[in-house]
């Protein structure tokens, strides 16, 4: 996994709640056996104008000129701003996938929907949570001044405006860990894996039911 | 001191090892695969040179993109091609590692929440997981169930593990008996209305309560599947005597002395008296209304009695602006009844309503009845091969066919239509599934959520009806 230590980058307000993951990349485009190439089909049905079909050569597509991706003032957003709940819905890992295809590195939101905040830690996507004032600040001064970047240290936890004022977040210690370092988690798991040995042997003795397969 | 949460006693059951940072490892028992999440977590492992870390705790099979048509024709029947490549790379995954599948011309095949209660893979007090978010299904028998996306799905090849974050407790409690004609759907679409689509994110939900105790196994599995409609990526249900009944002599469940002392176990599957819970939502069951979703999201749900909410009575602007562009979505005027809503397919199945007891509600509704001729198509599709076995068993099938309705073979079909059942655009269906998203049955097509009973009465009326006016 790529590591994440800081990222200035230009930032998209997608102004609406509850964005779910079939939204963020829909289901034609899960039949992929790759985990690349979903950029193009990020938000589809929000960004053409046109039924998308996994393959299509999507730059000769209808576009709506009016979702944010789609104006030239975002064009190269690294930074999406979002509202509360996003990526509710199925747990494809294509979303996180499509995303990071797209060219974004940081997501930043009141609040996210489990799974897909997990998924998102997995491939070098930093998923920020901040209290919803200041996400209602952010979306007010990305709206108003072109060009506006945030500043995301993931070294001290913080977010920084173009005015220089800081915001702090929080990420859980192991997730913060593996994405600064660029682990690979299940190499990190197996380096227990004795200690998985055992509990797993004892298991067999106490549960045996749980083991062997059906008729 | 207070007691443990049957959530506390999963998690403390399965803890490998609690980490200094506040993470742990928790041991999987049961690890369920299907065609749409696998594919590049077995390239991962490929790509590490890394093996599964134990075969016999997975169970694979192809749901999402099999036709419900044609099953006699296998794999051929699959008519696009780049579904087809995904299915046959299930079936060389599983064939490469050893792991059991279900292919598609064997009979147990079938959705992936449906097969692994009714083989007994699912079996009270396991941790199950599968690439799939409807995996909190499985929490009807008192499992830790939940979605994980594909690089877990990996991760649970590799280590029969996962790291975990212990999630916060919220019981939500239906007192008392459901009314004639209120089913499972309609309770969780009812809490689902009443705590938001993320009321219960960061929790693991707990389904209490008389209402919830009394109903069936089937009933307990159409809650918890949708208690990610709510945000939570765990539902559960306790242990009781309809658990162990429903679990007795199937294909992986212990027999003889293994089967007395997993019952002691699972005996012990409830939260205690004197446990605690962050978080307690309280319903009463006689309260609950057949429900009918009508936006874009699980929570915008009504009485069929109701009404299409008016955006102009919201004062929130964010809720607002939600408000009117779902009714924009779906075609709806603000203050129509629902009952005024006009349907042009109807689709029973889903890992969310497509057991038996869910096929059963839906006939005794259209016996002797006929479909409105205004619909284009309304479907049964049913959740696994033995589930349709057992239908023809009963005579369903015939009753559906009578009626009008088409009979399918089993798969995830038209609740997400990943296959070739799907709605064309602007097209509103009654369907028993989980999800009303946006272009979630199609491009353009107009979901909205019922239970097996109301979208059979839909199917008779062309529109939504309260089908307690013809269950007598």
């Amino acid at each position: 996994m790529r590591a994440f230590t800081q990222h200035q980058g230009l930032v998209a307000p997608m102004d609406r709640s509850n964005v779910d993951t079939d939204m963020i990349i829909p289901k034609q485009f899960l039949k992929s056996i790759k985990r690349t190439g979903f950029g193009p089909n990020l938000f589809d049905a929000l960004r053409y104008l046109d039924e998308g079909q996994p393959g299509q050569d999507s730059s000769q597509r209808p576009l709506n000129t009016d979702f944010v991706l789609n104006q030239k003032r975002y064009s190269g957003a690294s930074v999406l701003l979002a509202r509360t709940n996003f990526g509710c819905g199925s747990s494809r890992e294509h979303a996180p996938w499509a995303l990071e295809d797209f060219g974004f590195r940081v997501i930043i939101a009141p609040s996210f929907a489990d799974i897909f905040y997990n998924n998102c830690f997995k491939n070098g996507l930093l998923a920020i949570v901040l209290d919803e004032k200041i996400v209602d600040q952010m979306f007010i001064e990305a709206e108003a001044s072109e060009g506006y970047e945030l500043t995301v240290n993931l070294a001290d936890n913080t977010v920084i405006t173009p005015s220089g004022e800081s915001f702090s977040f929080e990420v859980d210690g192991f997730r913060r860990h593996c994405l600064l370092n660029g682990l690979d988690d299940i190499g990190v798991t197996l380096e227990d894996a004795d200690v998985i040995q055992d509990y797993e042997d004892a298991r067999r003795k106490t549960a045996p039911w749980l083991f062997g397969a059906g008729q | 001191m207070a007691g443990k949460t049957l959530y506390d006693k999963l998690w403390d059951d399965h803890l490998v090892k609690q980490r200094d940072d506040g993470s742990a490892l928790i041991y999987i028992d049961r690890h369920l695969l299907h065609e749409v999440t696998s594919p590049q977590a077995f390239e991962g492992l490929r790509l590490a040179n890394r093996k599964p870390w134990r075969i016999d705790a997975n169970l694979a099979t192809p749901d999402h993109n099999v036709p419900t048509t044609d099953r006699a024709m296998g794999i051929n029947g699959i008519v696009d091609p780049v579904s087809r490549i995904q299915v046959e790379t299930l079936d060389s995954n599983c064939d490469e590692f050893g792991i059991l599948e279900f292919k598609i011309k064997d009979q147990r095949q079938g959705i992936v929440h449906v097969i692994g209660p009714e083989q007994g893979a699912t079996l009270p007090g396991m941790t199950i997981v599968c690439g799939d978010s409807h995996t909190s299904t499985h929490g009807a028998f008192g499992c830790l169930a939940h979605g994980i996306g594909t690089s877990e799905v990996e991760h649970v090849l590799a280590t029969q593990c996962l790291v975990q974050q212990k999630m916060k407790n919220m019981l939500v409690k239906v007192k008392g008996q459901l009314g004639k004609g209120v089913t499972a759907k309609d309770v969780v679409l009812a809490i689902i209305g009443k705590i938001g689509t993320a009321g219960g994110s960061g929790h693991a939900i707990e389904f209490g309560g008389d209402a919830i105790q009394g109903l069936s196994m089937e009933g307990r599995m159409t809650v918890c599947n949708m208690a990610i409609e709510a945000g939570a990526r765990v539902g559960m249900v306790a242990v009781d005597g309809t658990t162990i009944d429903y679990v007795k002599g199937r294909p992986f469940s212990p027999e003889g002395e293994a089967w007395d002392a997993a019952v002691a176990h699972w005996r012990t599957l409830h939260s205690d008296l004197s446990a605690e819970f962050d978080k307690v939502v309280e319903l009463e069951g006689a309260d609950i209304q057949p429900q009918v979703s009508w936006g874009t999201s699980p929570e915008m749900v009504a009485n069929v009695a109701g009404r299409v909410p008016d955006p102009a009575q919201e004062t929130d602007l964010i809720k607002r602006e939600g408000l009117e562009r779902a009714l924009k979505y779906m075609g709806l005027l603000p203050n129509q009844l629902i009952t005024d809503i006009k349907l042009d397919r109807i689709f029973i199945g889903s890992c969310t309503n497509s057991r038996i007891e869910d096929l059963r509600e839906a006939a005794l509704v259209v016996k002797g009845r006929k479909v409105a001729g205004s619909l284009k198509q309304a479907m049964v599709v049913p959740g696994s091969g033995l589930v349709k076995l057992q239908a023809e068993a009963e005579g369903l099938d015939k009753i559906f066919l009578e009626a009008g309705l088409e009979w399918r073979d089993p798969g995830c079909s038209m609740c997400l239509a990943m296959n070739a059942d799907k709605l064309g655009q602007g097209e509103h269906c009654a369907s028993t599934s989980n999800r009303n998203f946006e272009g979630r049955q199609g491009f353009g097509g107009r979901t909205h959520l019922v239970s097996p009973a109301m979208a059979a009465a839909a199917a008779i009326a062309g529109h939504f009806v309260d089908v307690r006016e013809m269950l007598n």
